[in-house]
């Protein structure tokens, strides 16, 4: 099964099919959705998509790490990650429509 | 943020745009992506990250409430790893 990948240019000619704005306008728009949604975990906000799925940030403390080559042991930072948790609906739309959701 | 939420921030930000249309808009994106996912395909939003799905094999479970043993078929679950932008914004 050869997986396509599908960009911002699919998104932005999907925008532009359903809604009457131009293309340019479009990809103007996706862009600000992506940059509302970076600007609100940068914040630390969680992010709840409805049907979707929702992000947070989870903070991580520093831990002892090890460089695979050398076998060094080397500190590994502080730091945040970003996890994504999806949806019922969407756990159950990626396995065609079984499983997942009340139904 | 929730979804409204972020419906009323791109309204706030495109006043010559209708709500109806932001509302359809931001649908439109989450559904094309849950669409492609849905295919098996892969989507690469450049910066944010990248959606996929993952096989999870068959396996044989247990009912945490009665110890039952029970058998778990092979599912396709999302993913979403983060982009290398956003996480240096995350970590500054």
């Amino acid at each position: 099964m050869p997986a396509n990948t599908i960009t911002r240019s699919q998104l932005c000619e999907a925008v532009y099919q359903e809604v009457g704005l131009s293309r340019n306008e479009s990809a103007d728009i996706l862009e600000m959705v992506l940059d509302e949604l970076s600007g609100a975990l940068s914040r630390g906000e969680t992010v709840k998509i409805s049907s979707f799925g929702s992000f947070s940030v989870r903070k991580k403390g520093q831990r002892v790490g090890r460089n695979p080559k050398t076998g060094d042991e080397v500190p590994i930072l502080p730091r945040q990650v970003l996890v994504f948790r999806p949806s019922q609906l969407l756990k159950g739309r990626v396995n065609g429509g079984r499983s997942g959701g009340a139904s | 943020m929730t979804k409204s939420e972020l419906i009323a921030r791109l309204a706030e930000r495109n006043p010559h745009l209708y709500q109806r249309d932001v509302e359809r808009i931001v649908s439109t994106i989450f559904d094309e992506i849950a669409e492609a996912l849905a295919r098996g395909d892969r989507v690469e939003l450049r910066g944010f990250g990248a959606f996929s799905t993952k096989r999870r094999d068959a396996r044989q479970g247990r009912n945490p409430r009665t110890g039952e043993s029970v058998s778990v078929t092979e599912k396709m679950v999302p993913c979403f790893k983060t982009g290398k932008q956003l996480r240096e914004l995350l970590n500054p």
